[in-house]
């Protein structure tokens, strides 16, 4: 069951990806639009998507909310995807990361070790240009509030789904 | 496929290697005649981004170089820095510089060990196959890995582009009292590093040698790691500020990272060299503390270990250095009086050395009278390994010509592995081509 944090169960925003790799950090930059703005209790994290460190930080966590940058093809940059992924769902969501060991592995490697959070979503926004510099091309920079108000939906229910 | 004297192969992602990149293997008339490691390099953007900036910023700009190794990148730009400007870091300041670098290392080789390297020798396409059948032993690597990421996060302030270090030391210096969970935690993972140790001894190796001449820091009386002079297994011996006299780089037209060689001198007389675990542990074997260097013995590495597969085996042996490290840092700690030294502002050139996980990792800045940044400078250890690893493959594919396509890209791939090759450390996009004519 997806939706907001059950009660007791704390809540976690993670943010991943590298600003220095421009629309890589889209992640961070819609955790950091979020900052005093959560709900009480809610934790905010900064990753870069290496999967141990992805595990530890949903440990123990109801929800758990993924924010970060793909490549698609073809893109349509700035586009939102919402993904939900239920504690027995492997392979329910391998999103194509801009990171190649990353969040699809780090799902696998909690499926096997059981510690995948209670539920886990996973806002993503197509990138535009992941080269090296810093700074959001436009049409991610456009989004990064739509997509820290979606995150807030998802930490407020109660409105989970696909 | 096999038996093939032409041949040319493809495959596109090389797994389990933090970086970004392609390698590319062409045989031609039943001979190995080209191997190339591709590489896309992110310190040569950082170099340019630095220039105009403030002498005080290199520690959290080169710390977003690699989310593996941030601290390696903090402490080799500020003890370049502090060089330039005169200042000085030693007694408490140094400890905790050492203890955090501690913790990199901790968390860095048992992410390697455990998620890259093992599955190789178990027969796993990767970690998540591994955690299946092997839950407690990725649940040992995990254990290992928190507790290098918990000196980080208390002492960095946090496992990810820790923000506490600074040009001089840390914004703030921890209790003695902060540090003694820290040590119930090291004491707890000690154990776990011994046995770490013990498992990957366990496993079967390619029979295989590296000539290379080998290059680490050394340091009287203690193992290297976050600081050091420069020594060869040829027999050199210089400082950081003499690291370009004897360290040239030079572009290669497959790749965007620069090649480097030892100038002058040189094993193989072409200059190639290696840096990394091998290269600090031959030249630096006696000087493990005595729960790492029994653990080394008890696995029969020797005095020297020239054999890449077991790099595995000395990256568990360094994890048990480390945590021992930390452990006699964190009981002799004494917080210092201040949590850094001023450093001033001067017109100059200085020069920072330290063994990142992965090899030597070197820094120059040239700053101006206001301490701007005129010129930067980062050699990484995987453009300084990169001839090495070429030259590894080339005699590795050469034994291996009756492999199929498959089997050799994957033998291709796990070689390359036990370089722990960070060739990216930004994303990692990477794909790896084999051509056989």
């Amino acid at each position: 069951v997806t939706g907001p944090p059950e009660p007791g169960g704390k809540a976690v925003v993670i943010g991943v990806g590298n600003e220095f790799r421009r629309d890589d950090g889209a992640g961070p930059a819609v955790v950091a639009r979020l900052r005093g703005r959560v709900p009480d209790g809610v934790e905010l994290h900064l990753s870069d998507g290496e999967p141990t460190r992805l595990i530890e930080a949903w440990h123990g966590a109801s929800l758990a909310v993924v924010v970060d940058a793909v490549r698609a093809e073809p893109a349509v940059p700035g586009r939102l995807h919402r993904l939900v992924l239920h504690r027995a769902g492997p392979g329910a969501a391998r999103p194509a990361s801009s990171h190649g060991l990353g969040l699809d592995d780090a799902i696998g490697l909690a499926l096997a070790l059981d510690r995948m959070p209670g539920a886990l979503i996973l806002h993503v926004v197509e990138a535009a240009d992941l080269s090296q510099g810093t700074g959001l091309s436009p049409a991610v920079a456009a989004v990064i509030d739509a997509a820290a108000t979606a995150v807030l939906r998802d930490l407020r229910g109660p409105a989970p789904g696909p | 496929m096999t038996h093939q004297r032409d041949r040319t192969l493809f495959t596109s992602g090389l797994a389990r290697v933090e970086g970004e990149g392609a390698m590319y293997v062409r045989v031609s008339g039943g001979l190995v005649d080209e191997v190339q490691l591709n590489i896309y390099e992110p310190p040569r953007f950082f170099e340019a981004f630095l220039r105009g900036r403030s002498y005080t910023e290199p520690p959290d700009i080169t710390a977003r170089v690699c989310g593996i190794c941030p601290i390696a990148y903090q402490t080799s730009a500020c003890q370049a820095i502090e060089d330039a400007c005169g200042a000085r870091v030693a007694g408490g300041i140094a400890d905790l510089r050492r203890l955090l670098y501690c913790g990199e290392w901790i968390g860095s080789h048992a992410l390697h060990i455990y998620m890259l390297h093992a599955p190789d020798f178990l027969g796993y396409p990767g970690a998540v196959e591994m955690a299946a059948d092997h839950r407690a032993v990725v649940e040992r690597g995990l254990a290992l890995r928190r507790a290098g990421n918990a000196i980080m996060e208390l002492l960095g302030g946090r496992a990810i582009h820790p923000v506490n270090v600074r040009v001089g030391g840390f914004y703030r210096a921890p209790s003695a009292a902060e540090l003694a969970p820290l040590a119930r935690q090291l004491r707890d993972a000690l154990p776990l590093a011994l046995e770490t140790v013990r498992w990957a001894a366990g496993f079967d190796f390619p029979d295989f040698t590296c000539p290379h001449e080998l290059l680490a820091l050394t340091e009287p009386g203690r193992y290297p790691i976050e600081r050091g002079t420069l020594v060869s297994s040829g027999g050199l011996a210089f400082t950081a500020a003499e690291f370009e006299q004897h360290i040239a780089e030079e572009h290669v037209p497959h790749s965007t990272a620069l090649h480097a060689r030892l100038t002058g001198t040189g094993r193989s007389g072409d200059g190639r060299y290696l840096t990394g675990p091998l290269a600090r542990y031959t030249l630096n074997s006696g000087s493990l503390p005595p729960q790492a260097a029994q653990a080394a013995a008890e696995a029969g590495l020797g005095t020297s270990c020239r054999n890449p597969f077991r790099s595995i085996v000395v990256r568990a042996v360094e994890v048990v250095c480390a945590i021992e490290e930390a452990l006699r840092l964190i009981e002799e700690y004494r917080p210092p009086a201040a949590p850094a030294v001023p450093v001033i502002p001067r017109a100059g050139t200085g020069h920072g050395v330290s063994e990142a996980p992965r090899g030597v990792l070197y820094h120059r800045y040239e700053l101006d009278d206001d301490g701007i940044i005129r010129s930067a400078r980062i050699v990484p250890p995987t453009s300084q390994n990169q001839r090495a690893i070429e030259d590894d493959l080339r005699r590795f594919v050469a034994a291996r010509l009756d492999f199929d396509d498959a089997r050799l890209t994957s033998a291709c791939e796990q070689a390359i592995r036990n370089y722990d090759p960070c060739i990216s450390c930004a994303t990692h996009f990477l794909d790896l081509r084999i051509d056989r004519r």
